[in-house]
C-alpha cells in the first residue's frame, strides 16, 4: 500500500481527494458525510454576503446514452447564513481533524472586507482559504468572481489582502475564462499565494429546449450563461494545469480541478504537477462513495507501478510538455491495421479517405476476404484512423526510423545562423 | 443465460475434451468496458440485497470501468470466498441480474460475466488478494473442503485463526471442483480459489476421510472449534428392481467423472437415460451428450411445471437435444445375461390431489408399463446424507440435517458449527454454492465472536 498523504502548500491530507467548493461541500452535514466515505479534504462552498438563488440551476450534457458528460450550473455561492457556516465547519473539524477543511471566500474587491472575512473564518479553525476568482455567473455582475478574476490586477491585490490577515495557506482559485491562464496565475503568485488551483467553471449554455424554444435550464422562461464542468472539460483543465505547472515563474502547488471522475483523471493531473485534485461533477452523479476506488484504483497503480508515495508521481510529466516549436519534426509515426483484430467496420477508410490523407486501402485478399491496409509511405501518422477505430489493438500507431531529430526552433535556428553570420 | 455468447456447439466425437471446455467465453476488454459503463452504481442497490453473499456489486462493476481489476476482484472475494465459481454457476437471472434495475428499462447487467471478467484477470495475473491476520493463537478444524468450508477457512485465517481442512478426496472444492459440469466451471477455477485459501496459511489435509483415517472425537478434542461443512453424500437407490446392474450410475459419480481426464469413450452413440428433473439430473444429461451419447432421455414422473431444474438449464438441456419424458416412472430395470443395463421399464403417472409439499401427487396409471432400451441409467433424484459421520459427531440431527442455533451456527455441541449444504434442509433455503459461501463466511465470523466474548469474559473476572 502506497503513502497517499499529502502535505499541499502546507495543509495537510489524508489523500490527494478534495470535494470542490460547491453543491457538494454546501453543509456540515454533508462534508462530515464525504469524510467517512474517505474524501481527504473539502473545499466548503464559496462564504461571503449570503445571497439569493434561483430555482432550476443546473442542467446536463448527455452523450450518446451516458449520462453526464459535461454539466452546466447557474447556482451562486452558499445561500446559508456565514454564523451557521462556521459552527458547522468548526464542529467537522472537531470531528475530523485530520482531514483538509478549506474555506471558499468571496467578496467585494476591498481590503478591509477581505480582512474582515479571513479574521472571522480563520477564528473557527480552517487549515486554509480558498479565494474565489472564478465563478462566472451572478457574482460576476456584482465585480465579484471571475470579474475580477479576469484582471491580473484585482487578482494580486485581492491575493495580498488576504495574506495580509490569513495565518494558514491561501489558494487562489481560477477561471478559465480568459486567454492566457498563466498570466493570472503569476499575478496571485505575485499577491503572495501559497497554491494555485484550477479550474473553476466555463461560460456555458448547456442547450436550448427544441419544443418550447426556453434555454436549458431556465427561469421563468429566461435563461443566462452557467458555467461549465464535468468529463467534457477535463482536457481544458488539465492544459491548464499543465501550463502553470511549467511555467518557470509560477513555483507554487497547484490543486488540479475540472472532470476529475476517476483514479485515472487523478493521475493525469497529479503527473502534470497537481499536488492535490479536486472533484464535483462525479460526486454529484455517484454519490460520495466513488472516493474509494479513487483511492484504492490510485493505491493499486502505485503500488503496480512501485511508488511509495505521491512524491513520486506528482510533476512527473511535466518536462516532457512544451511548445510546439520543440516538438522534434523528424518523428514519424505510421498506422498499421491488425487485421485479425480488425472488425471490418470501414471507419477508419472512410475517415482517412474523407476527412485525413486517403492513405487506408480497402482490399480483397486472394481467397475473397475484404482487408484494410494503410499505405504507409502517404501516411502522416495523424492518430485519426486509431482514434475512430472501436477495437483495442485493431489499429497500432508504429513508430518509424525517420533521421536525426530537428525541432522547428533548431531549424530555424540553422537556416537564420548562416545570414547572421554574413 | 444470452445464448449468443455460448460457443463449443457442435459435439465432437473424436476429441471429447473440446466438448467439455468453459461454454462461455470471457468478455473482451471491449465488452466489459461497454458492459461494465452501463451500471447505473444504483445507491442501496437492489443487486447487492439480491446476493447471498452481499457482493458490493456496483463497487466491483465500477472498478472495471475505471480500470481497477484488482481493486474490483478484491471486492468480490472479499464478500464471497468462491465469487470466481459462483461468476459461473449462479442463477443470476433469479438473483443479482433479476433485481437489476435496468430489467425495467432496457437489459439488465451482465454482473455475472462481469464478475468472471474481473476474477478472471485475478487468475491470469496470479494475484493474491488477501492476507493472513495477526495470529490469535487458537485453532480451528474444518471437515470438509467445500464452498461451505474453503469460505469459513478464508475468513477464519483472515481473522488469525489456524485452520486445518480435513478433505476426503484429492483436492478441495467439493462440488465446485468435482460436481459442477466443466463446461459451466473448469476445475482449475475452483482450485485457484483453494489456492488462494492455501495461500492463507490453512492446512488442507487431503484425502484424510473423518471416521476412519481420523476420528470425531480426536478432532473435537485437538481443535478450539470445528466447522462441520461436510455438504451430502450419494445418490439414494431407487428401490427398485435390477438397480444392482452394471451401467446403473449415480449421477454425482458420473459427472465427477468427467471432470478430470480422462474422458470415458464408452458412451459414444450409446442410448442414456437419466431419472429426475433437477439440476444434477440436466448435468447428468448434458455431460451424456458431450460424451458422444447418441440419445439422452430425462424422465421425471412429474410434469415441466414441477421440475426443480432453473429454466435456464432446462433451456440449456433442450438446446442440446436433450429428450424429456413427464410422467414417467422407472419401475424395473432389465438386464442382459452378463448383468449389464439392457432395457428400462416405465409406467405412466397422472397428476393427482397435492401432497405435503404442495405439488400435485402423481399416480400410476395401471396397464400403461412400457419398455426403453438404454445402455445407462443415471440417477439424479436428490442425495443422502452422511448421518453416520453427523452422530459420530454426537450432534443433533433431523435425517441427517444438522441442527445449528440461527444466531450462533453452534450444534447441539457448542464447540461444533456448521454450515453448508450439511445444515440446508426442508424450508432451510437453497442448496445454492453462493448460500453455502455464505453461511460458512457466518459461521467463521460467529466463531471469532464467540471467542472475543469469551475472552472479554474472561478478562472481567
Amino acid at each position: 500500500m502506497a503513502d497517499l498523504r499529502v502535505n499541499f502548500a502546507g495543509i495537510q491530507s489524508p489523500n490527494p481527494f478534495w470535494l470542490a467548493s460547491a453543491p457538494p461541500t454546501n453543509s456540515g452535514y454533508q462534508v462530515q458525510r464525504a469524510f467517512e466515505a474517505g474524501w481527504g479534504g473539502a473545499v466548503w462552498k464559496t462564504l461571503g454576503e449570503p445571497i439569493l438563488n434561483v430555482s432550476s440551476r443546473f442542467a446536463g450534457t448527455h452523450f450518446n446514452g451516458q449520462r453526464v458528460a459535461g454539466f452546466n450550473n447557474i447556482e451562486l455561492i452558499t445561500d446559508r447564513p456565514l454564523e451557521e457556516n462556521l459552527k458547522e465547519i468548526y464542529e467537522t473539524k472537531k470531528r475530523f481533524s485530520n482531514h483538509a477543511v478549506i474555506a471558499s471566500l468571496m467578496v467585494e474587491p476591498k481590503q478591509e472586507k477581505w480582512h474582515e472575512i479571513v479574521k472571522r473564518v480563520q477564528d473557527v479553525g480552517v487549515d486554509g482559504f480558498e479565494l474565489n476568482f472564478g465563478c462566472p455567473h451572478g457574482m460576476a455582475e456584482r465585480g465579484m468572481g471571475s470579474a475580477s478574476g479576469q484582471v491580473p490586477e484585482l487578482v494580486e491585490k485581492q491575493t495580498y489582502w488576504a495574506k495580509e490577515a490569513a495565518k494558514v495557506p491561501v489558494i487562489v482559485k481560477l477561471t478559465p475564462n480568459i486567454t492566457d491562464i498563466t498570466a493570472t496565475a503569476y499575478a496571485a503568485v505575485q499577491g503572495g499565494a501559497d497554491a494555485i488551483s484550477m479550474i473553476n467553471t466555463i461560460n456555458s449554455l448547456a442547450g436550448v429546449d427544441l419544443d418550447s424554444w426556453n434555454t436549458i435550464p431556465h427561469v421563468a422562461g429566461k435563461g443566462a450563461h452557467g458555467g461549465y464542468c464535468g468529463p467534457a472539460v477535463k482536457p481544458i483543465a488539465l492544459n491548464m494545469v499543465a501550463e502553470c505547472a511549467r511555467h518557470p515563474e509560477i513555483n507554487v502547488p497547484i490543486s488540479g480541478i475540472g472532470g476529475i471522475s476517476t483514479w485515472k483523471d487523478a493521475v493525469e493531473f497529479m503527473l502534470m504537477g497537481a499536488g492535490s485534485v479536486q472533484v464535483c461533477t462525479a460526486a454529484m452523479h455517484h454519490g460520495f462513495s466513488i472516493v474509494e476506488d479513487m483511492i484504492d484504483g490510485l493505491n493499486n497503480y502505485l503500488d503496480s507501478k512501485g511508488i511509495a508515495a505521491l512524491d513520486g508521481l506528482i510533476g512527473q510529466s511535466v518536462e516532457k510538455y512544451s511548445d510546439w516549436g520543440n516538438l522534434d519534426l523528424n518523428y514519424k509515426i505510421v498506422a498499421r491495421i491488425n487485421n485479425d483484430v480488425c472488425i471490418n467496420c470501414n471507419k477508419c477508410h472512410i475517415a482517412c479517405e474523407d476527412t485525413s490523407h486517403q492513405c487506408i486501402d480497402m482490399l480483397t485478399s486472394e481467397n475473397g476476404n475484404a482487408y484494410l491496409e494503410v499505405r504507409e509511405e502517404d501516411c502522416v501518422g495523424c492518430n485519426l484512423c486509431s482514434i475512430v477505430c472501436p477495437v483495442d489493438g485493431a489499429i497500432d500507431m508504429v513508430e518509424i526510423p525517420n533521421g536525426e531529430p530537428m525541432t522547428w526552433n533548431e531549424r530555424q535556428a540553422a537556416i537564420k545562423l548562416p545570414i547572421c553570420n554574413s | 443465460m444470452n445464448l449468443n455468447r455460448v460457443k463449443n456447439k457442435t459435439i465432437s466425437l473424436d476429441n471429447l475434451r473440446t466438448n467439455f471446455q468453459e461454454i462461455e467465453p470471457d468478455l473482451t476488454p471491449k465488452e466489459a468496458i461497454e458492459e461494465s459503463n452501463r451500471c447505473l452504481y444504483c445507491y442501496d442497490a437492489p443487486c447487492i440485497k439480491a446476493c447471498p453473499t452481499s457482493i458490493n456489486i456496483p463497487s466491483f462493476i465500477k472498478k472495471i470501468a475505471s480500470g481497477n481489476l484488482k481493486g474490483s476482484a478484491r471486492v468480490i472475494m472479499e464478500s464471497n470466498p468462491v465469487g470466481a465459481s459462483c461468476a459461473r454457476v449462479c442463477p443470476t437471472e433469479e438473483l443479482c441480474e433479476g433485481a437489476c434495475v435496468l430489467n425495467n428499462a432496457s437489459l439488465p447487467i451482465m454482473i455475472g460475466n462481469l464478475q468472471r471478467h474481473a476474477t478472471n484477470w485475478a487468475i491470469k495475473n496470479n494475484e493474491q488478494l488477501f492476507q493472513a491476520g495477526e495470529a490469535t493463537g487458537k485453532s480451528v478444524a474444518i471437515i470438509g473442503g467445500g464452498p461451505a468450508g474453503l469460505s469459513a477457512a478464508r475468513e477464519l485465517a483472515r481473522l488469525g485463526y489456524e485452520v486445518t481442512i480435513f478433505e476426503a478426496k484429492d483436492k478441495a472444492g467439493g462440488l465446485d471442483t468435482y460436481g459442477i459440469v466443466s463446461f459451466r466451471l473448469p476445475q482449475e477455477i475452483s482450485l485457484w480459489e483453494v489456492e488462494q485459501v492455501e495461500k492463507l496459511g490453512v492446512k488442507i489435509q487431503t484425502n484424510t476421510k473423518v471416521g476412519k483415517d481420523i476420528k470425531a472425537e480426536e478432532i473435537i478434542s485437538n481443535y478450539d472449534a470445528v466447522v462441520l461443512a461436510i455438504g451430502m453424500s450419494k445418490v439414494p437407490m431407487l428401490g427398485i428392481e435390477g438397480e444392482e446392474a452394471e451401467g446403473v450410475l449415480d449421477a454425482i459419480e458420473f459427472v465427477e467423472g468427467t471432470k478430470t481426464p480422462p474422458l470415458d469413450q464408452e458412451f459414444i452413440g450409446k442410448k442414456v437415460v437419466v431419472i429426475g428433473a433437477g439440476n444434477t439430473a440436466i448435468d447428468a444429461a448434458t455431460c451424456s451428450v458431450r460424451l458422444g451419447a447418441g440419445d439422452v432421455k430425462m424422465i421425471y414422473r412429474r410434469t415441466e411445471k414441477e421440475m426443480t431444474a432453473y429454466e435456464f438449464e432446462y433451456e440449456f438441456a433442450k438446446q442440446d437435444g436433450v429428450e424429456f419424458r413427464w410422467l414417467t416412472q422407472p419401475k424395473r430395470i432389465i438386464q442382459d445375461e452378463a448383468g449389464k443395463v439392457k432395457a428400462l421399464e416405465c409406467i405412466r403417472m397422472e397428476l393427482g390431489e397435492p401432497d405435503d409439499s404442495g405439488r400435485r401427487r402423481p399416480t400410476p396409471i395401471p396397464g400403461s408399463e412400457f419398455t426403453m432400451e438404454v445402455d445407462a441409467v443415471i440417477k439424479a433424484i436428490g442425495q443422502t446424507r452422511y448421518v453416520h459421520l453427523i452422530e459420530e459427531f454426537g450432534l443433533e440431527h433431523n435425517k441427517g440435517i444438522v441442527k445449528i442455533d440461527a444466531a450462533t451456527h453452534q450444534t447441539s455441541n457448542p464447540k461444533v458449527y456448521a454450515a453448508g449444504d450439511v445444515i440446508f434442509g426442508d424450508g432451510q433455503g437453497e442448496a445454492m454454492v453462493v448460500t453455502a459461501a455464505q453461511q460458512g463466511k457466518l459461521t467463521a465470523h460467529a466463531i471469532h465472536k464467540q471467542f472475543i466474548t469469551n475472552e472479554a469474559t474472561l478478562e472481567s473476572v
